[in-house]
């Protein structure tokens, strides 16, 4: 385990003396965290600054295949980490975005970052209002910061955090800076300190009623599910995976509370405790 | 947990219901009014200015994508390439072998002097050693240059340029675009580059990407095909010319085997996978500066080590087995000399020799071990010999065995076209759960190899 020090914005962070590096070498975890985004946003970069592995980052959209999983620990508490690959959507259309919302959907993290090309956001931020639909716990992080301001577009973070409803933070991936901030921001949303109040778009109005009448059909199915308004959107749409998920039941699994693992006990009654 | 009085079928009947009564556009509808919001929220957020990098990424993708310039230009990126990678592997690979055969022979004279065994002191040292000090001066050096080079072409983002350039050229081959990208991975190893075609959505042209990876030389294949360039193209140019007539010699086969991915994903189109050209979107992205540390770490530890490591567990015992072979008589001759008399009528009709088909047959698990393993095999028992030149191995190869500019020819053709290494087989397997696809993944190039071969020879010998 080595101490992270990429970049000048983590050693006046005081998540900085806190965080360390734990590669792939993880006994157990405390809180499951999964890396989404657009392809070639930097997620690898992120993955690999915050776990010190040296997973391939290359500049081409599909270079992340499979899902990859490393670890941190920030002030005793463990952190798992998997990298989805690189999807512009969850509408399952290609098996990437398959097992990039399988993963947000029954993998149940904690927290789930969204690293979004700041030279990019519009496109970006489809995959965003997408994630929101299915869990609260989202942090943006706002990365390519240094690319975008090379040329001359400024994002608001602010601004967009406040219209999202889910902390954004900015990023150069690359050179590590804002990540101390993104790890304390991914603890203080996973502790409940910070809520999070994620924007759910209204459907089109005659979409909306069709919503309404579902939501209460799938909630008793399925007690609990955080997302049924999602799961209605998707039946609406004919989606094969959402169809198959609640027949098997599957989806009745997933309660409201987005469990830790549960070789871990103890961890489970201090999650429910901070809740 | 609620005793619903709903069970998921009616639940789902019902959605079909309203949704069959929202009509045929839905999803459009949905999906149309997500990228609205999309749009207002990054429409509030931000702000942009002046577009001067845009427009100069756009001005280098207008000439490095450009009709006219775009090809010569991947040429002439690949030709740079090849050129410095012959140019600076040829000292080092020279430094390596004299100190490791110096080890071998200090070795082997301290083993003798302790008493050991001749065959113990064979086995171990002018075997196993002997085909690990091959490999590591053969391959070392060449990848130690050419990973690094390549991973900054990748990290600069020129990889999907090259995609975008040749699309055209998969397309009326029946294949998909990105399969510009699953062959350019196979430049550092065929087993990569078919697990890269995961990026490829369409199960058929997949397939196709998967079947024809192999007709890209990877990175064990350079060593065989550099030593030939050098060895039998160079020599015939003055020296100031010789290491670009090596290189563009490497450029030649490299197009070759392109044009062999393009010819045969086209045959496989209008056959066993019937079927059109997908359309998809490829995405440009922004020229980046690449971190030189992070490349030095991933293309040498990651990528460098990790083959030679392989090629090592794999010399090792070829190695041996070709020691084994080679003091083992029966009837007066070697094992290994059965062997190659009775490759050699085979070899002969494809412009090769026995020696060269029994370093295939061994070199099934990888490629890599082609040349040492060849070399040992010509070099017979006892022979002392240090060969740490190219000037040594072409003595060997034409004074004493009778090497043509036709064997050269047919060795570089067979060794870009043949079957894949064992690694990548298997990896075919892995990826596509079909006996049938891997059968013929490692059956059809090894076809190909022997028809194309076979003509050269044929044609060459009545020409020349």
């Amino acid at each position: 385990m080595t101490e992270i020090a990429p970049g000048h914005d983590c050693e006046t962070c005081p998540a900085h003396a806190q965080l360390e590096q734990m590669g792939v070498a993880m006994s157990g975890w405390d809180h499951l965290v999964a890396l989404a985004g657009n392809p070639n946003t930097g997620k690898s970069s992120v993955f690999n600054a915050l776990t010190g592995l040296r997973q391939h980052v290359g500049n081409w959209t599909g270079k992340t295949v499979a899902r990859a999983e490393g670890g941190y620990t920030l002030a005793g508490v463990r952190y798992k980490l998997v990298d989805l690959p690189g999807t512009y959507s969850l509408l399952s259309a290609s098996q990437d975005e398959e097992i990039a919302r399988d993963f947000l959907l029954f993998g149940r993290p904690d927290c789930t970052v969204v690293v979004v090309d700041a030279t990019a956001l519009e496109r970006n931020l489809n995959l965003v209002l997408q994630v929101l639909e299915i869990t609260d716990r989202v942090v943006v992080c706002v990365n390519l910061m240094d690319e975008a301001e090379r040329k001359g577009i400024e994002v608001d973070v602010r601004s967009l955090s406040r219209d999202l409803g889910v902390p954004a933070v900015p990023t150069v991936a690359r050179s590590g800076e804002g990540l101390g901030q993104l790890v304390q921001t991914v603890a203080d949303v996973i502790s409940g300190e910070v809520q999070t109040k994620p924007l759910r778009a209204a459907p089109p109005p005659e979409v909306q009623a069709a919503v309404d009448e579902l939501i209460p059909m799938i909630e008793s199915l399925a007690p609990g599910l955080p997302n049924a308004r999602w799961v209605a959107m998707r039946l609406l749409d004919g989606d094969h995976r959402v169809r198959q998920a609640l027949i098997s039941g599957e989806l009745a699994g997933i309660e409201g509370l987005q469990a830790a693992p549960t070789e871990d006990h103890s961890n489970l009654i201090s999650i429910q405790g901070s809740q | 947990m609620s005793e619903a009085a709903l069970d998921p079928q009616s639940v789902l009947d019902r959605a079909d219901q309203l949704r069959r009564g929202l009509g045929e556009d839905v999803r459009d509808r949905i999906v149309s009014s997500l990228y609205q919001r999309a749009q207002s929220l990054s429409d509030r957020s931000v702000q942009s200015g002046g577009k001067q990098k845009w427009d100069f990424d756009q001005r280098i993708d207008r000439i490095v994508t450009s009709r006219l310039f775009g090809l010569p230009i991947m040429v002439a990126i690949l030709a740079a390439v090849f050129w410095l990678t012959i140019l600076g592997a040829n000292v080092p690979s020279q430094m390596l072998a004299t100190s490791l055969f110096w080890v071998e022979d200090v070795c082997a004279t301290w083993f003798d002097s302790m008493g050991s065994p001749w065959w113990l002191t064979g086995f171990v040292w002018h075997g196993v050693w002997r085909g690990l000090a091959w490999v590591i001066s053969v391959m070392l050096p060449p990848m130690a240059i050419f990973f690094p080079v390549f991973t900054i072409l990748e990290d600069l983002g020129y990889l999907p340029r090259v995609a975008f350039n040749l699309d055209w050229l998969f397309r009326r081959s029946g294949a998909h675009g990105k399969q510009a990208l699953t062959m350019a991975m196979g430049f550092g190893c065929n087993a990569a580059g078919v697990i890269a075609t995961r990026v490829i959505d369409s199960p058929r042209e997949r397939l196709i990407a998967i079947l024809t990876n192999n007709f890209v030389p990877c990175n064990g294949r350079y060593p065989t095909l550099i030593m030939l360039a050098v060895i039998f193209v160079a020599a015939a140019f003055p020296p100031w010319i010789a290491s670009f007539a090596a290189a563009a010699s490497v450029v030649g086969i490299v197009l070759l085997g392109v044009a062999f991915t393009l010819g045969v994903s086209w045959a496989l189109s209008r056959t066993v996978l019937e079927g059109e050209a997908s359309a998809f979107t490829l995405e440009l992205p922004p020229y980046r500066r690449p971190s030189i540390l992070r490349i030095l770490y991933t293309s040498l530890i990651d990528r460098t080590l990790f083959v030679l490591w392989r090629a090592i567990l794999t010399a090792a015992p070829a190695g041996a087995l070709i020691w084994i072979l080679a003091n083992i008589d029966v009837g007066g001759i070697s094992l290994a000399q059965h062997a190659v008399n009775l490759f050699e009528p085979f070899g002969y009709a494809l412009g090769l020799d026995g020696v060269i088909i029994l370093a295939y047959v061994i070199a099934i698990p990888a490629n890599e071990i082609v040349v040492p393993t060849m070399l040992m095999a010509y070099l017979g028992t006892g022979m002392m010999t240090d060969v740490t030149d190219y000037d040594q191995i072409r003595t060997i190869l034409v004074d004493q065995h009778g090497w043509t500019m036709l064997t050269a020819i047919s060795l570089m053709l067979f060794s870009l076209l043949h079957n894949p290494c064992a690694t990548t087989i298997l990896t075919i397997w892995k990826e596509t759960h079909s006996a049938k696809w891997t059968t013929l993944g490692a059956l059809m190039p090894l076809v190909i190899a022997f028809i194309v071969c076979f003509l050269v020879a044929t044609v060459w010998r009545a020409v020349v």
